[in-house]
């Protein structure tokens, strides 16, 4: 049944969503922090998006023989590190400071993370809101014929 | 003269719950780099499906015939592209709002054919019985 469908799309992309929140908190939680390490320091990391169809599901009623061609889900194919070069410091006085006295601070960017937060939690609810929507009309589907 | 009086609405509702299926996957990508929203003629979908019930049945005298009640739409011709009014940098042509209010617009399309079909049940129960 094709509302059946709707709410696995509208499932995905919660999923989806909901992971690149999880990354953006993972982010912000580790702004600002430092290393003497270069190779140590946290690295901003966001998930790549994918779309992918379903199995065709398709039957004798369906309108669209091949629906794989009409509807597709999303899904993280890997979470990708920020390529941006890490901000040097010289702070000497810092515990974890190198032998020349520098500290490596991560390339996390408070706004940018904070933009990001905002749209994934706009189109996590816009994902719910079709949820709320396609149950309803699940249940009022169900109660044909009975008024 | 169509046999099955609950025929038509029953083709628009599941042309509807198909366009809510697109519409659910332009919104569930509007974040994924290059993808294209799409998007397919409501109307000109439903008189086709129409014209076919309409129209005198043809038999079907092998297995290997086409069904022509299926009112099987091809989805290469049918589904088309959206033109986004503004473009984005990653390439998706998903636009939020515009997508929220043609889901919008489909759902409530969707109920207008449930209760069509509800009174046209009704009104055959009533047909049935001969008394309210």
């Amino acid at each position: 049944m094709a509302l059946n469908r709707v709410l696995d799309i509208a499932g995905s992309a919660l999923n989806a969503q909901s992971q690149r929140l999880n990354t953006t908190a993972s982010n912000l939680a580790n702004a600002g922090s430092v290393s003497g390490d270069p190779n140590q320091v946290y690295r901003a990391r966001n998930p790549v998006f994918e779309t992918v169809p379903f199995e065709n599901d398709a039957t004798e009623f369906s309108v669209f023989p091949d629906r794989n061609a009409a509807t597709y889900g999303v899904r993280v194919t890997g979470i990708e590190e920020s390529q941006v070069p890490l901000t040097q410091r010289y702070a000497p006085e810092h515990p974890q400071a190198d032998e020349n006295g520098n500290v490596y601070v991560t390339n996390v960017n408070t706004v940018a993370e904070m933009v990001n937060m905002i749209s994934a939690s706009r189109a996590y609810q816009s994902n719910i809101e079709i949820m709320t929507t396609t149950k309803e009309l699940l249940v009022q589907t169900l109660s044909i014929g009975r008024g | 003269m169509q046999t099955d009086p609950l025929a038509q609405h029953g083709k628009a509702l599941a042309l509807r719950a198909e366009r809510n299926e697109v519409l659910a996957t332009n919104l569930a990508n509007a974040d994924t780099p290059g993808y294209l929203a799409r998007d397919f003629d409501f109307s000109a979908a439903l008189s086709g499906a129409t014209n076919q019930l309409s129209t005198l049945p043809i038999a079907r005298t092998d297995s290997g015939h086409i069904n022509p009640d299926a009112g099987a739409i091809d989805t290469q011709t049918a589904l088309a592209w959206r033109v986004p009014t503004q473009p984005s940098v990653d390439g998706n042509t998903v636009e939020t709002d515009v997508e929220q209010a043609e889901y919008a617009k489909n759902v409530i399309g969707y109920q207008a054919s449930l209760t069509f079909l509800n009174q046209k049940i009704a009104g055959l129960r009533l047909a049935i019985r001969g008394q309210l």
